[in-house]
Formats: C-alpha cells, structure tokens, sequence
C-alpha cells in the first residue's frame, strides 16, 4: 500500500513538474507568437555565422562594425562550430540569432518550419541577383533569403603536368570525349588525370551536362532515373574503371584541391573557393581553371550559396532587413570577394568581380548556365544517401544507383507535402 | 496484543521517518527528475510526434502521429528503415566484437599488473589506464592520419611486404573482402533479409573501417575496465590464493576456478559498462566521417542525431533513440540472466568468498 502511494505521489509529482516545465516554456522561449518589433537606434543585433577561416570572420566583423557605427545599433558575430545543430537547438528553444547563415541544404526545412522571415519584398533591386539562386532561396513562391555569394564549379588544371605530359593549349578539353583522353594522357607516375569528390555536388555537373538533374525545375518531382543522367554516371564510371579517373580518398586527399595541390592530381573539378585554398596551402602550385567541358546537351555546371536568413522570431527585422542590404551591396561584396575569395551574388558585382579576377573567368562564366541546389525539405539524408552510393560507383550499377534516388526522392517529396 | 496506542505511535514514527528520508533524499530527486526523469517522458512525447524542431512541441499545434515514426523504422520500405537496418547492422558487428576483446584484454592487463613479483607496476598501470583519459576526439584525428592510405600503419605494414588496405575508403565488408580473394563476390543485393536489409548485406562483417573503430574502442576503453578488474583483484583476500595454492592448483586452474568465480559481479559491471556504451557509439563516427565509407560505420546513436539536426525530423531521432533504450534495457537483462549465479548452493563465487574472509579473520 505504501509502495502505491508513493507512486501516486511520484506521478502528481512528475506531472506538475512537466506542466510547470513547459507551462513556462510556451509562455516564454517556446511562443508561437510572431515576435514585438523594436525600432529606433540603438538595438543590439546578434549574428551567427560559419566561418572559412580567419580571414571571413574579420571580413564580416569589419562589414558589421561599419554598418553598427552608421546606424548606431551593435552587431555582435558570433562563430558557430556546426551551424546546422546550433540553428537547430536555437529554433527549438525559441530564441535564435537575429541573423545568420543559412545552408541551402537546410533552408527548406526551416522555411517550411516557419523560423524565416520571408524579407523577399523588402528588397526592392532583388532581381540583380541571379536568377538561378534566388530560385533556390524561395519558398511558396516567395523570395525568402538573400543570397549571400555564388560559387559555380570549374576545372582546375595543373599547368606543369600539363606541360609534362606533352599537351597545349589548344588541348584543353571542351568535350566529354575529349575530357577523358586527356585524363588518360595525363595518369602516370602516381598522378592521376581527374580526381574528384564522391558527391553529386561535382558529378551532378556532368549530370546537367548531359541534360538531366535530380529533380525538375519547379522541384515538383523526381528526375533522377532519366537516361541522360544515366549517361553522366557511366561517363564517370568508364573513367573510374580505367584508372583515368579517382575519388579523393584513393589518393588521400580530403578534397579535390588537396589532391591538385599536393600533385596527385592533374585535374579536378572544384568551385572558386579553391583559388583560397590553394594561395594559402599550396602557393607554388600552377594551375589554370577552365570551364567544365560540355557534355551532350552543352554547358553546364552547378550553383552554390548560403543565404543570410533573418529569424521570424527577432525582434529587429527591419534592422536586420537594413543591415543584409548593406552586407549584400555590390560595394560590399567586392570586398568580401578580396577578403576571402568569394564571388558576388548579384550580377552587376559580377562583371567587375571578372575584370578584377581574370583568372576566376571560368567560374563567373558558369553562372549563366548553372544548376541551383536542391532545396527540399527531408531531402539532405535523400542526397547524402544518393554520395554513399557514389563512392562505389566503379564497381555498381549506375542505374541501380539513380532508381534508389528516384524512390528515395519521392518518398521525400510526397513526405514534404 | 499490542495497545492502540502503541501501534500509532509506531506508525507516526514511520511516517516521520518517511518524511524525513524524503526530504533528505529530496534534492537529488529533484534533480534527477528535473533533469533525467522529465526530459526522457518529454522525449518520449516527441517521438509520437511529426516535430521540425522549430515550433512548441508541447502546445495543442503538435502535429500527433502516433507510432508513426516507430513503423517507419520497422515496417515501412524506404530509406529510413535501410539507414536504419544497415546502422543496427554495424553496430551489432561492433558490439560484438568490442565487448569481449576489450573484457578480455583488460582482464588480461588487470592480472599482469595485479602480480606482486612484477617490477614497475605503477609505471605500467598509468602506461595502459593512459588511453583512457584522452579525449576520443584527439584520438579519432590521430587515428584518421594513422589509417591514411599512405599513413603510418600502411608504412609500417609495407616494411614487411604487405600492402595495407585503404582504410577509410573501401565499404565492402570483411567478410566479402576474405571471401572476395577466393573468387566468391558477393551477390547482388535482394529482398529477404529482416528490415528489408538483404542476407548478403546483414551477414557482410564490419568494415575495415568499422574495424579500425572497433580497434580504437578495445584500446582506449580497456584502461579503465582494467582499473575496475584491478580493484577487484586486490579485494580477493590472499588467503584464498594460499587456500587453492596447498591444495595443489596450477595458474590456470587458479585464474578458472577461484580468480574468475570472485570477479564475476565486477565482470557483470564491465560487461554491461562495455555493452551500454558500445551501441551508443557516437563521437568516432562524428569525427571519422559520419558514416563513411558507404554508410559502413552509421551507428544509431549517429543516424538519431542525424535526422534531428540535418534532416529536421526530430520525431525520428527521439524515435530511434528509444529503440536503442530498449534494446540496451533488453540485452542488460539477458545478460543478467546470463551471469546469474546457478544451482541451489554456489560452491564458490561471492558469497563464499565473504564467508571464506570471515573465517580468516
């Protein structure tokens, strides 16, 4: 008798506990509320960012600091380890940042949970941006978030083996065809032709190329078992077969940059964040980045940013509004593309960002037929799984491979819905 | 008979005592209830839920989906429940093989460093507990430079004319990897299996990377499984070795017959430390490549944490969780029931140790 009682009193116990627990986080942090709006000078912004290195973070702090000393509110930057899981426990416990990144992998599932603020209207020269990544950054038609930069793929080549291995200039591969002899001339003495990431954010270059993606444009439905992708993973695995061809971990590399830059690659196909990397880890590396040649339905390459998302539930939207059309101004992105090598989201930056960086043609090029990222919401295990399956695509099926995300995707999209 | 009186006064008593023991006992209920009790139930309601992690989940909004994400674990066909069969699959693999290397091996090492003769014991006992007390993320990076393909083991491996796999990079099995030079491949994947995971696939082996963590996991847990078996090796009372040394026993039968028997509630505590923290592998695999190569070194600890903070499912990730809860629940109790002492009046083991000390004394 006494054992039940006690338990009695254990469970009111517990249930007043759970009550007061989240009695008060709905009154609080949890509330569903959209957030009361401060005006006027003088609030304190918070922003959260993941950093490439030393030289993003000052960039940014310097981009903020100017903007907080014109308008006279305060911007504090803050640095995240892993961005996916801090915005995730800060939507959660109902107090995010005000700012902050936002992966294109993740921005569905956060504007679908509603933590964006959709600030699309407010910008009133948004179509300067390209077209491709707005697309990506809109949801139920909305332009949601601002891109923050693009990045596009090239190929990079390393001149010297280039030299070595007895070809000109006038060799540089434009074609499938003419991409894969070259690979062949140039794999010998523990050099590799082309050696690449195991992701579809390379591969699915070649897929464009060949007239396929993952998804349609509007992302309705599911294209992934379409024959011209199919064409694109047996290109890659004819090469991978031959030996003309390697994934990054054959050679121990952790990316495709690492592999040029410690000349175990001749080739590779990396975005513009390379031309960093390589200036501060390999300096005396030559190489020339080149468009990706084009594959049976012409050009093409894949088109990458993060976007500065504004917290639906902050409280200084229309700070936060003014403070990314500062950070996303042409002026401003020129000096971030110095800082630390990204290139400009808006078009009008783009053509000086080109004259600045003749060397970074190719991947500014690009823009005008690239494929924006997928954005899904549910569908990051979707593409991780569709990599897993890439690694082992010298020895599988590539039709296997792209029927497995065909139905993984659908069940994703009709997940989504 | 006792008076009326008596029998009340006795039962105030034992409700002051009561009171008293609560309120003595009260902070650290609250404490573990605030903290251990509460977030498991709320848990526990989110993994009835369909939560994005980014509205109230305890608010009439709550988008209730019952077993829902339970049934997409076990009985529906798609990527979830594969993710999910192929990371019980590793872990199994991993269990089974940490568990008893690293009882074993710390067994071994307790008794080597418990012998009296032994020159240098203390340095050796800090040289074996070291492992232990460095951070598994600092030893997951060394180990990655370490299995490189052209990394320190392939060097050291290539001195005696072997050519060492690449490590991180192959997700074949074992099992097909042995097979594999015997000119048997192995079959293409279909139906069959449990989980809609096929036999070829369930039956593959850990691999090599996975073995490599399996490694790492033997070497770094058995310092401190090696400290519990020492302890208990000190508490067996000398005389019992005499006891068994005049009746004639050699070292093996010492070890099987009078060592072993008194450590088994100490090996019940290793065993189920070892098991428990086995299938909750996690930050290895955060730090070795989340599940590369090929998904091979998925654990569900990972693959909860995956679909909470990258796929927004945080429904799915307490879901598994729970899985993983009961299984640990589960197999503690067939281990209990595996370890219980036997027979009607054990001749040895514990209780006729304390009986046996008693005597001494």
């Amino acid at each position: 008798m006494a054992t039940s009682r006690t338990l009695a009193a254990a469970a009111v116990c517990a249930a007043v506990a759970l009550g007061a627990v989240t009695g008060c986080s709905s009154s609080g942090g949890f509330g569903d509320s959209t957030a009361r709006q401060d005006s006027g000078g003088n609030q304190s912004l918070t922003l959260l960012i993941a950093t490439s290195g030393e030289a993003e973070t000052a960039a940014v702090k310097a981009a903020t600091a100017a903007w907080a000393g014109k308008t006279g509110n305060t911007v504090t930057v803050q640095i995240a380890g892993d961005i996916n899981q801090q915005l995730g426990q800060a939507f959660a416990g109902g107090n995010p940042p005000d700012l902050f990144y936002v992966n294109s992998d993740q921005f569905a599932n956060y504007a679908k949970g509603g933590s964006l603020y959709a600030y699309g209207d407010r910008i009133p020269d948004a179509a300067d941006f390209s077209a491709q990544l707005r697309q990506a950054f809109s949801y139920d038609g909305k332009l949601t978030c601002l891109p923050k930069d693009s990045s596009t793929l090239g190929l990079a080549v390393n001149t010297a083996m280039w030299q070595q291995a007895g070809l000109t200039e006038a060799d540089y591969p434009t074609t499938w065809q003419q991409l894969a002899d070259d690979a062949g001339k140039l794999t010998r003495n523990g050099v590799t032709g082309l050696v690449t990431a195991p992701d579809y954010q390379r591969l699915g270059a070649l897929m464009k190329e060949a007239g396929g993606w993952v998804t349609n444009p509007e992302q309705t439905a599911m294209t992934a078992d379409s024959p011209a992708n199919k064409q694109a993973l047996e290109y890659v695995q004819t090469m991978l077969k031959a030996g003309s061809a390697k994934y990054v971990s054959e050679v121990d590399a952790g990316w495709g940059g690492e592999a040029l830059g410690k000349g175990r690659a001749a080739m590779t196909i990396e975005g513009n964040w390379l031309k960093g990397a390589m200036a501060k880890d390999y300096p005396d590396v030559r190489y020339k980045v080149l468009p990706l040649p084009a594959g049976p339905a012409g050009q093409g390459t894949l088109a990458f940013s993060n976007c500065w998302g504004i917290a639906a539930k902050s409280r200084h939207q229309a700070a936060g509004v003014d403070l990314v059309k500062h950070l996303t101004s042409a002026d401003q992105q020129l000096e971030f593309a110095k800082a630390f090598g990204v290139m400009p989201s808006r078009i009008s930056a783009l053509a000086t960002y080109a004259e600045k960086y003749p060397e970074s043609k190719a991947w500014v090029d690009g823009i005008t037929h690239s494929q924006p990222p997928v954005t899904i919401p549910g569908f990051t295990k979707v593409l991780t799984q569709f990599n897993t399956d890439l690694q082992s695509l010298r020895t599988g099926d590539p039709a296997t491979v792209l029927a497995a995300l065909q139905r993984n995707g659908e069940q994703a999209i009709k997940n989504a819905e | 008979m006792p008076s009326e009186s008596t029998v009340g006064a006795k039962r105030r008593r034992g409700l002051r005592e009561g009171a008293w023991g609560w309120l003595f006992a009260g902070p650290m209920v609250l404490v573990l209830g605030l903290f251990l009790v509460l977030p498991i139930a709320m848990a526990l309601w989110v993994s009835l839920l369909h939560w994005d992690g980014q509205s109230n989940p305890f608010s009439g909004h709550a988008d209730f989906v019952g077993l829902d994400n339970y049934r997409r674990l076990f009985a529906e066909d798609g990527l979830d429940r594969t993710l999910f069969a192929v990371s019980m699959r590793n872990t199994l693999y991993y269990v089974l093989l940490t568990v008893p290397l690293q009882t074993v091996l710390a067994l071994f090492l307790a008794v080597l460093v418990n012998q009296r003769m032994l020159r240098g014991r203390g340095v050796l006992r800090t040289v074996f507990y070291f492992p232990s007390i460095t951070s598994s993320i600092a030893i997951s990076t060394v180990f990655l430079f370490l299995f490189q393909g052209s990394g320190a083991v392939n060097r050291m491996l290539g001195w005696v004319g072997v050519k060492g796999p690449n490590w991180f990079a192959d997700p074949r099995g074992v099992v097909w990897l042995v097979l594999g030079r015997f000119g048997v491949d192995q079959p293409a994947p279909t139906a069959g299996g449990p989980l809609g995971l096929s036999w070829s696939e369930w039956f593959a082996g850990p691999s090599v990377a996975m073995c490599t963590l399996i490694l790492m996991a033997v070497w770094t847990t058995s310092g401190t499984f090696m400290l519990i078996f020492l302890a208990a090796l000190q508490d067996i009372p000398r005389e019992l070795e005499e006891a068994a040394a005049l009746d004639g026993v050699n070292r093996r039968q010492l070890l099987c017959n009078v060592t072993l028997p008194a450590l088994r509630p100490v090996l019940f505590l290793v065993l189920t430390l070892g098991l428990i923290s086995t299938w909750q592998v996690f930050d290895q695999v955060y730090v070795m490549g989340k599940g590369a190569p090929g998904n091979t070194t998925l654990t569900p600890a990972y693959l909860s944490y995956s679909a909470g903070f990258d796929n927004a499912d945080y429904g799915q990730g307490a879901a598994i969780a729970f899985v993983l809860l009961g299984l640990i629940l589960l197999l503690t109790t067939l281990q209990r029931w595996v370890l219980r002492e036997r027979g009607g009046r054990p001749r040895r083991g514990p209780r006729s140790l304390k009986g046996a000390r008693r005597a001494a004394r």
